[in-house]
């Protein structure tokens, strides 16, 4: 680190402190007429910003090296110790066939046992957790695969609560009818919202999603006869089994092995797609628009369905969500709802199943368990999308595609 | 084909007949790949109209279908600028191409049934052929990306072909390629013409090529069509020469 | 037809049409020379009330004179926004430049969000009561009960604004180079423009115009929190796009066409769904004429 590079990065320290005084520093309380002048935080700024910068430059020059393939002696020396080592160790062990079904094998157990061991407090922290993997998974379909930035997926899993809320208030349905009619109808509102958008691009197609859900948000906000408005329905039941109700700790129980199941049933659906003639077709079209349809790929049925297969998963989760907390209203469907699960197919790896399942255990569980940290939640959100962007937009764990064996041409004659 | 008000194509007639290799040339803005477009699909002419006949079929208008219908009828093209799908495998985009002649829907996707499992094994087969027959098949698992400039392009002719196209229309495939390259590409195309039951269509600048390949070949400038013929024929027309060199070349 | 009711709604779609136009300039200039929709330009304006709210008060406190503090903090929190503006392409965006479209925009979702949170957890989320900066002067009596003197500041002020800045694009070399960078970027750097200078004064002014619209529409509201940015920053989007994303005559007269819309909407249909017309109108406008209504169909080179 040569006295230039450190001299400027503590010259960005300082512009960062300068830059953050108003917000950072000054604190008016308006009712006193007293200032608050929190002059500490001019440290942590100061500081965090100089290492912080120093680290990001670093990370900037590796970016660099990597793509360009040079090589820096102590980038060199770095990759071949340090923290990269470690990833590529874990990555090849867990790779290996013979790790790979042991490990499925323990996550099913731990799965499968989680209620009997932890509290039922952390069975509904995990239930809730798992709900996002269905979301991410599903938003995978969209984003992941066919490249569309969907930024209104929520609405769909509003949908799929909504429809559970209103049928039990109006007319006492139950969990297990209601679920597949919330699916069913947030499949049709997806198609419903991918007409319209069908010939968007991009930036246009994104911002048209999330005013969908605003849309759909200020709706259900304003229809207060029939949706209970801003404060929502309630009283909404657990899901029974046969009939039979039950009491907080079964129902709990029961409900997080439904998500289980359901989150199987995602993770089956979702791979067999992504391996099959239209799976192939939704990437194409996500690769290369152009080039997807001059090769008879039917743009607006790809999409169709991209949208339609995706909603379906928000919507399951949208009833199983409502059943879980009893009480559902606008405020659990806002734009941000969306943004938390878009930052868990970015984070986890965009179009890849493993990936989406990290990225939703990972920024649902840790704030759960981080208490303390609640509260930067969704700062922490906006530094990792901007951080994967710059970094590794393909995810922590990227899409891999398949890969087919061919009998060689010794084996072939033989 | 008018674009606000500049008419990019005039009145530009081509025909083809079965087996033949054509060329369209002409110097650089002369509506060489817009012509190409409206063919395609990707544009609608304002004027005029296209027809097809693919063999042993009727003749159908194919103005103003978009272009995964116009492929679905048996036009199959390529990029000028290579447009692979290039976080895919090889096989994959061969496969791709694959697509319309296939059946399985979401159904089939989800459920495997036999049909559809079977359908899978003959695209597998069927796109790892073709990638033997263009020299491909040991790059049949590598990212599309990874592969260098040459075989990239035969991708791209090897994911058209997989459409089971009977008119293969290649936008300058020798575009950026030295003159060993070329006459590989010339071999290839050759080839194709005359084991994959093809008719070809081929914008290109490189004139040894077009020289050498062509049957007959139609020139285009500012619009307009302004000679047709064989090879020959058109290296000598003073209108061509006039068109690539300008005046003085005549005199 | 009340026509005193008419001519109100006129004056305050004609003021929330300024408010867009300062806004919508900010996209549609960073749009026209990157490609990129700056999400995060609404934070931008967000931060801009919230500087003069706060530098504000604290020269209320240390006694200085009124027209001294709307001057001081005004040109504070002018100089910061721009300054953050300047900043957030530094380091988000530029590191994204020859990204794919797709990682650009989830890059400009993640400094919003951000930024948002940002002012959130160093200051507050309560509603924060912002001080009337604005001076009041006598309006002509054919006029008084429709409009106040505050909505005519920010018209004046909106197209003040706008002229500075077609005389500065149309007359000044830098002017020219934003002009000539947003045609092709390659070219620009080829003849020697200075390409990463031009991209920073472009968040620059976009910037310093958002901050403006900012602080000039809590004056006359009263009252900001840290969330009126993403509102405001969708509907000046709406009305870049409309007017036609990356023409500057454009914005102006979507902000003005969709600030009357919701306006008249408003105040005749129901005020209940108006955020709901804003995105009503861009779906329309991009199924129906995608290039906005002063801007040139853009032609897919195939």
């Amino acid at each position: 680190m040569k006295r230039n590079e450190i001299l400027k990065m503590a010259g960005i320290a300082l512009w960062f402190v300068f830059l953050t005084f108003p917000i950072m520093v000054i604190k008016v309380r308006v009712t006193d007429q007293v200032i608050v002048w929190r002059w500490h935080n001019m440290f942590y700024i100061g500081f965090g910003t100089f290492f912080g910068g120093l680290l990001w430059r670093f990370a900037l020059l590796r970016r660099k090296a990597t793509r360009k393939g040079a090589a820096s002696k102590v980038l060199g020396y770095v990759e071949k110790t340090g923290l990269p080592v470690l990833f590529r160790t874990v990555r090849t062990k867990i790779t290996e066939r013979r790790n790979r079904r042991f490990l499925y094998v323990a996550l099913m157990v731990f799965v499968i046992v989680y209620p009997l061991v932890f509290s039922l407090y952390q069975t509904n922290i995990m239930t809730s957790a798992l709900i996002y993997v269905v979301l991410a998974l599903g938003l995978n379909i969209v984003i992941g695969l066919g490249g569309m930035l969907h930024l209104g997926y929520i609405a769909f899993y509003a949908v799929g609560a909504y429809t559970y809320g209103i049928l039990y208030r109006s007319f006492g349905i139950g969990f297990w009818v209601a679920l597949p009619i919330g699916a069913v109808l947030a499949t049709l509102v997806g198609v419903l919202l991918a007409l319209p958008v069908l010939r968007l691009r991009g930036d246009y197609l994104a911002i048209v999603t999330l005013g969908f859900a605003e849309i759909v948000r200020i709706v259900l906000n304003n229809s207060g006869s029939v949706t209970g408005g801003p404060q929502g329905i309630g009283g909404i039941p657990r899901p029974g089994f046969f009939g039979i109700e039950m009491r907080l700790a079964a129902a709990t129980t029961y409900t997080y092995y439904i998500i289980v199941a359901a989150v199987l049933l995602t993770i089956f659906v979702v791979w067999r797609f992504e391996n099959s003639r239209l799976g192939r077709a939704l990437v194409a079209m996500g690769e290369d628009d152009i080039a997807a349809e001059a090769m008879g790929i039917d743009l607006t049925k790809t999409k169709v369905i991209a949208f339609a297969l995706g909603s379906l998963w928000a919507g399951i989760g949208g009833v199983i969500f409502a059943s879980r907390t009893t009480f559902i209203n606008p405020g659990s469907f806002t734009i941000w709802q969306s943004v938390i699960v878009l930052s868990c197919v970015v984070l986890g790896g965009m179009g890849s199943i493993p990936g989406a399942i990290v990225g939703a255990l990972g920024l649902i569980l840790l704030p759960e368990y981080l208490r303390a940290f609640s509260d930067y939640r969704m700062l922490m959100f906006g530094a990792i999308l901007v951080i994967m962007m710059v970094f590794r937009p393909g995810g922590l764990i990227q899409k891999k595609r398949k890969a087919y064996t061919f009998p060689t041409e010794e084996e072939a004659l033989s | 084909m008018d674009f606000g008000g500049l008419r990019a194509v005039n009145g530009v007639s081509v025909e083809m007949n079965n087996h033949e290799i054509i060329a369209l040339i002409g110097p650089n803005g002369a509506g060489k790949t817009t012509f190409f477009n409206c063919v395609t699909g990707v544009y609608t002419p304002t004027r005029g109209d296209i027809h097809i006949t693919p063999p042993g079929g009727t003749t159908v208008s194919i103005k103003g279908l978009k272009p995964n219908k116009i492929t679905e009828k048996g036009l199959a093209r390529t990029f000028q600028n290579i447009r692979l799908f290039s976080n895919m495998t090889v096989l994959e985009n061969v496969m791709i191409g694959r697509h319309i002649r296939l059946k399985a829907g979401i159904f089939g996707a989800i459920f495997r049934d036999k049909g559809t499992r079977e359908e899978e094994q003959r695209v597998i087969y069927d796109s790892y052929e073709i990638l033997k027959r263009l020299g491909l098949a040991r790059y049949v698992n590598d990212l599309a990306r990874n592969l260098p400039y040459g075989a990239q392009r035969r991708l791209e002719i090897a994911r058209a072909l997989a459409t089971e196209p009977f008119l293969l229309l290649l936008d300058e495939p020798a575009a950026g390629m030295n003159p060993q390259e070329t006459k590989e590409l010339e071999g290839l195309i050759k080839k194709i013409r005359d084991t994959e039951n093809v008719s070809i269509f081929l914008i290109e600048h490189d004139m040894s090529l077009v020289m050498s390949l062509s049957e007959r070949i139609y020139v285009m400038d500012y619009g307009r069509l302004i000679a047709e013929g064989t090879p020959a024929e058109v290296k000598n027309n003073p209108e061509v020469i006039k068109a690539y060199l300008g005046e003085e070349a005549i005199a | 037809m009340d026509t005193d009711y008419f001519l109100k709604l006129f004056f305050s779609g004609l003021t929330r049409g300024s408010i867009y136009a300062l806004l919508a300039l900010g996209y549609t200039m960073v749009y026209g020379i990157i490609k990129l929709i700056n999400f995060a330009h609404g934070e931008i304006y967000m931060i801009g009330a919230f500087i003069a709210l706060i530098m504000s008060g604290v020269f209320t406190i240390w006694g200085l004179p009124a027209p001294a503090i709307l001057v001081l903090a005004s040109l504070v929190a002018l100089v910061y926004s721009s300054a953050y503006g300047y900043t957030v392409e530094k380091l988000a965006y530029k590191p994204l430049r020859r990204a794919p479209r797709l990682s650009v925009l989830i890059g400009a979702i993640g400094m919003s969000l951000f930024l948002q949170n940002y002012v959130l957890l160093a200051q507050t989320s309560n509603f924060l009561p912002f001080p009337q900066m604005l001076p009041e002067f006598p309006i002509p009596a054919a006029l008084a009960g429709t409009v106040t003197s505050a909505q005519m500041i920010i018209f004046i002020t909106t197209t003040v604004v706008m002229v500075i800045l077609t005389v500065l694009i149309k007359f000044t070399r830098m002017g020219k180079s934003m002009r000539a960078t947003s045609q092709d970027r390659t070219m620009a750097t080829l003849v020697g423009i200075n390409v990463n200078r031009v991209i920073s004064w472009t968040f620059l002014i976009g910037s310093f115009t958002a901050a403006l619209g900012g602080i000039l529409i809590s004056s006359f509201i009263g009252q900001i929190n840290f969330y009126i940015g993403f509102v405001a920053g969708i509907k000046a989007f709406v009305a870049a796009v409309l007017g036609g994303i990356g023409s500057i005559p454009g914005a102006v007269l979507g902000s003005l066409v969709l600030g009357m819309a919701e306006s008249y909407a408003a105040g005749y249909i129901s005020s209940v769904y108006e955020d709901v017309f804003a995105f009503l109108i861009l779906v329309l406008i991009l199924i129906f004429k995608p290039s906005g209504l002063l801007g040139k169909p853009e032609v897919q080179k195939v």
